[in-house]
């Protein structure tokens, strides 16, 4: 049941495409002034380039924007969204669930250490929490708890060139996301392992989430598989269907 | 100074203005078209604009029309705000007049009496364009506030936190989208404006007659 909902969401960007190519003909017909307030305009591939010439412009100033001793504000506990959404590209009832005991964090690419990590080795390291407010790209927020160790001081353990441009990560959802050295050095980017006082739950992420306030929340990962440090562009899973790369708050 | 007994030797308007305003009016539109794309993702209030009018098919595309806009309204906007003090057509032209004038020229124009020359503005214009142009600096910084709550985060401060800036954000861009309605009619009920806001001068067969008929019918 939950490979149907899969199989579909992976050829939702296609469908839409078509979709799209079919507005375009429509919109092509009513002339040039139905063109500029037209859905399809980003269709055409010039315009598709151009936009996305602007996106990596955009992912630049970003970049530069950036700061790593900005921190995101932390609120007090009385702010925390009751119920904290869920969120994923597919339904609640598709989640799934790793035995937390059987659960390895494999480590790859530019790291001297790359023998996957249990949760028994992250939890026996000291923990952040933070309550921060999550930011989805389609405009609501919402604050949140979480606990777990700085991804700074694993990069540190497992030995990561921390001069890498990139880290990805990839979850075993089948998403996956990555994000600038700037950004996985920051002290509030945390692998969280727990929500409020509990370990993370399924539709949070268990057993593992990456938390990035400084980034928007399709940057900020669940069921989490791997890390790998790595110089060539790893794109993601949204990333590669348009939203823009850097995602930064 | 702006009634109809008086038209001054008209002014043309700049170059740098006309190009500005030009390129600022289409990356504004692209920004609303966009926006109202954005917005349907997450609505704020209970409605959500119609498809047709939405630019880019989904919300990442829209995000992509969104700033790839927000770059050429900011360069667009730099230098016609530059321009505007430095050259100090802000002061001489836009700069809105006493009440009274206002009054006046609002009487005059609700009688179809009022003047109207490119780049030689009545108290009302001066009242609507200075507002709009404010009204435009406070979108581009909200919109900046909640782009960047953490990077910017004195900013997101200022205009009362993220949500409040963020209905800030389309509170300001309904300012805007009414700015249009009542401009693009001005524009559209005297065509010689339109005109000189694009080529910077008015129709040339009989350029004094259509003023002079304009100002004294
Ligand atoms: C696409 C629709 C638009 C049209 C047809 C249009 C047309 C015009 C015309 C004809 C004038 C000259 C008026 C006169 O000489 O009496 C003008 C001036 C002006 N317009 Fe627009 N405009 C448009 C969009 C916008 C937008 C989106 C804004 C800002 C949000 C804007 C802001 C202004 C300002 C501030 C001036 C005064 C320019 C100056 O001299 O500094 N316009 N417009």
């Amino acid at each position: 049941m939950s490979q149907h909902r899969l199989d579909r969401s992976a050829i939702a960007p296609e469908l839409r495409r078509i979709e799209r190519r079919l507005m375009l003909k429509g919109a092509l017909s009513l002339g040039g002034l139905s063109m500029l307030s037209g859905c399809a305009l980003d269709d055409e591939p010039s315009v598709e380039r151009a936009l996305s010439a602007m996106s990596r412009f955009t992912d630049r100033m970003q970049a530069l924007l950036f700061s790593r001793q900005r921190l995101a504000r932390e609120f007090d506990a009385s702010r925390i969204t009751h119920p904290f959404p869920y969120n994923a590209y597919y339904d609640e009832s598709a989640i799934r669930t790793v035995d937390p005991a059987g659960w390895r964090l494999e480590v790859g690419g530019l790291v001297s250490d790359r023998r996957p990590w249990t949760l028994a080795q992250f939890r026996a390291l000291p923990q952040k929490r933070q309550i921060t407010r999550h930011i989805c790209v389609e405009g609501w927020s919402a604050i949140g708890d979480w606990s777990g160790v700085p991804l700074s001081m694993f990069l540190q353990r497992v030995g990561a060139d921390l001069r890498a441009k990139y880290v990805n990560f990839r979850c075993f959802d089948d998403y996956s996301t990555s994000i600038d050295m700037a950004t996985a050095l920051h002290p509030q980017t945390i692998l969280a392992l727990d929500y409020g006082d509990h370990a993370l739950p399924p539709a949070y992420g268990a057993p593992m989430k990456v938390r990035i306030p400084t980034k928007l929340g399709y940057k900020n990962p669940k069921y989490l598989a791997s890390i790998e440090v790595t110089n060539r562009f790893p794109g993601g899973y949204w990333e590669d269907q348009g939203y823009d790369w850097f995602g930064g708050s | 100074m702006l009634s109809s007994r008086r038209v001054r030797p008209r002014r043309t308007p700049s170059p740098v203005i006309r190009i500005t305003h030009w390129i600022g009016a289409l990356s504004m539109l692209a920004m609303i078209g966009s926006g109202w794309q954005i917005y349907n993702a997450s609505p704020i209030l209970p409605f959500e604009f119609p498809a047709w009018a939405t630019l880019g098919g989904w919300l990442g595309s829209g995000i992509a029309w969104h700033f790839a806009a927000m770059w050429v309204l900011m360069a667009a906007g730099v230098v016609y705000m530059g321009y505007g003090v430095l050259s100090g057509h802000f002061r001489r032209d836009l700069r809105p007049v006493g009440p009274r004038a206002i009054g006046r020229d609002m009487a005059q124009a609700l009688r179809c009496r009022l003047s109207h020359a490119a780049g030689h503005y009545n108290a009302v214009q001066r009242l609507l364009y200075t507002g709009v142009l404010i009204v435009a600096l406070l979108t581009v910084a909200s919109g900046l506030s909640i782009w960047k709550p953490v990077q910017l985060g004195w900013l997101t401060w200022l205009f009362g936190g993220y949500d409040v800036a963020r209905r800030i954000h389309v509170a300001m861009m309904t300012l805007i989208v009414a700015f249009l309605f009542i401009h693009i009619a001005l524009a559209l009920l005297v065509p010689s404006t339109l005109f000189g806001m694009v080529f910077g001068r008015h129709p040339s067969a009989a350029p004094e007659a259509s003023v002079q008929k304009g100002a004294a019918r």
